[in-house]
């Protein structure tokens, strides 16, 4: 490997309390790949992502060990802050999140405009993200709309638009499309592997096909452990551990 | 199929009927529960609409025996007492409520909780005679600012509590998702939950503010009363309901029709204050609240 990784997490543990939920995970993600990790319910993928822009720590009772560097950089080194490590490693989640009482083009120019950024400047920002995450053809008559007007889909859109307009490094994913009706599945999908050549991604998907089409590598995690990291068509035809092999035929357990 | 057709009809006639009849039972008790509120509103305005004319909003009151007169002063000391009030209570009350759900850990919270608490159940004469001694004592004089203070504390844990109520009910995941984005956490309450939320809090701060309007007790050891314009904020200080249990509990039959009028005039200014803070509030609010 000569370039160096966007991400690496390095040995990461991650607790809830006493619970130990992320037990020593450690991989590379470089730049313009998309990451897919699947594994059982309840085995930490939303923690270990969640890890990665410090959303972890929100939770009075999480604790985080190991590192994780961003462009070679440690996210928890003493002096880095959370929010600024958030502007870098954006998030979309699983249930699509308009803010209320924010119009459409505020809603995808919120992390800047929230922040005290002049309105002027801002619409043509909202144009060109609504572009990469192809929703401006549907709602560049309505700009002006509530944002909790569109649909699921739409807003899963409105949410991707809203974390590509604060230029960040690289996009967690979790769950996207977990929520959504098949149509607009297959459109955030298509959307990912556009957005893959000006973004890195990782994506939490219980969808294995979805991992397979859209992902260049596959983190297999069990119990909180990594089982399996590898390219994802070798991961999905000739894993090189029996519990991925039993996971992905679906006779796990 | 388990059950057979007739059955099945049986079945789902029977349940249509059961629903009728809740629908029924339901509608009949709110019925009952607003009649009362109409009853009252009509006996208002069957006695006060006769004593209401022009000169009642811009008048001073006469002395007795004299025909005419109004309630100018008391309506302007009104408005003014529940700015006073509004002015301290509406912000105080919701950075307390943003404070009472965002910092419920800390133990500084639990005991501001038992200090809000503590007021919302307070007497309103109680929280009149504690201006009393604070204030008026030490200033020497009945003001429009000790009766603006002590509505100001009746209404504070009104709306520091829906404030938190409210703000408790935003789900976790929207704070979530402005986090995401990069933003600090008092912007996120602030721009997102709270913003997202604001027909709510509003809603709390009219129904505080209908709660203080018509309060007397503590004003009559406060702002007092005055028979002329309020000049000063250090000054006595008309207000409607106080004049209207002065006039309500008088001998005199020209002073009834005056307080009936003086009724039916705070429950307007009340329906007033109500559309003025919903309007003012929720302007250019594009959004709808189903968050
Ligand atoms: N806030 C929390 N407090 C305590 N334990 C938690 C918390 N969140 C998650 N956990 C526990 O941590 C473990 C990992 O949870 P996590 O949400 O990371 O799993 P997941 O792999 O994302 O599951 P799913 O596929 O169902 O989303 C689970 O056992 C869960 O019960
Ligand atoms: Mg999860």
């Amino acid at each position: 490997m000569s370039s160096q990784p966007i991400l690496s997490f390095q040995k990461v543990h991650a607790y809830y309390g006493e619970k130990h939920t992320v037990k020593g995970v450690s991989f590379d993600v470089q730049a313009n790949e998309v990451v897919a990790i699947i594994g059982p319910s309840g085995c930490g993928k939303s923690t270990l992502l969640r890890c990665a822009n410090r959303l972890h720590e929100e939770d009075p009772t999480a604790r985080v060990e190991g590192s994780i560097l961003l462009n070679g950089v440690d996210i928890f080194q003493n002096h880095a802050d959370p929010v600024v490590v958030r502007q870098k490693v954006g998030m979309v989640f699983q249930k699509p999140t308009a803010f209320s009482g924010l119009s459409i083009w505020e809603n995808v120019v919120a992390g800047r405009l929230l922040k005290g950024e002049k309105k002027a400047g801002l619409k043509e920002k909202a144009e060109h993200a609504l572009k990469q995450a192809s929703l401006w053809e549907e709602v560049k008559d309505k700009l002006n709309a509530p944002g909790l007007s569109l649909s699921g889909g739409q807003q899963q859109r409105l949410c991707i638009a809203r974390a590509l307009a604060v230029n960040p490094t690289a996009i967690l994913m979790d769950e996207p499309t977990s929520a959504l009706d098949p149509i607009s599945a297959a459109r955030i999908e298509e959307l990912i592997s556009e957005l893959q050549k000006i973004i890195t991604i990782v994506i939490v998907t219980h969808n294995l096909q979805q991992a397979a089409r859209i992902s260049d590598k596959t983190a297999f995690m069990n119990f909180g452990e990594l089982i399996e990291f590898n390219s994802t068509s070798k991961l999905f035809t000739n894993p090189e551990s029996k519990l991925t092999e039993s996971y992905i035929t679906g006779h796990f357990g | 199929m388990i059950l057979s057709t007739r059955a099945n009809f049986r079945l789902l006639r029977r349940r249509r009927i059961k629903d009728r009849i809740m629908t029924g039972v339901i509608m009949l008790l709110s019925l009952i529960a607003i009649i009362p509120l109409f009853m009252i509103f009509y006996h208002i305005v069957v006695n006060g609409i006769s004593a209401i004319n022009f000169d009642f909003f811009t008048q001073l009151p006469v002395p007795l025996g004299e025909i005419g007169g109004g309630m100018g002063n008391c309506i302007l000391g009104s408005i003014i007492l529940i700015s006073i009030a509004s002015l301290g209570a509406v912000p105080i009350g919701v950075f307390g409520g943003v404070y009472l759900s965002e910092y419920k850990h800390e133990r500084t919270a639990s005991l501001f909780r038992w200090v809000v608490d503590l007021m919302m159940s307070m007497p309103s004469i109680v929280i009149g005679l504690f201006v009393y001694t604070s204030i008026v004592v030490p200033s020497k004089s009945f003001s429009a600012v000790a009766g603006g203070i002590a509505l100001g504390l009746l209404m504070l844990p009104i709306v520091a509590k829906t404030t938190e109520e409210v703000l408790k009910l935003t789900p976790l995941h929207v704070r979530e998702a402005g986090l995401a984005l990069g933003l600090s956490r008092w912007r996120v309450i602030l721009f997102i939950v709270l913003r997202g939320r604001k027909s709510a809090v509003i809603t709390g701060i009219v129904l505080a503010l209908g709660r203080i309007a018509g309060e007397t007790a503590p004003l009559l050891v406060t702002a007092f009363g005055n028979r002329n314009w309020p000049t000063s904020l250090m000054q006595p200080t008309p207000s409607l309901p106080v004049q209207i249990y002065n006039y309500a509990i008088s001998p005199y039959e020209n002073w009834h029709k005056q307080a009936w009028a003086g009724a039916l005039t705070l429950v307007v200014l009340i329906f007033f204050i109500n559309i003025f803070t919903r309007v003012v509030f929720t302007r250019n609010d594009l959004g709808r609240n189903t968050q």
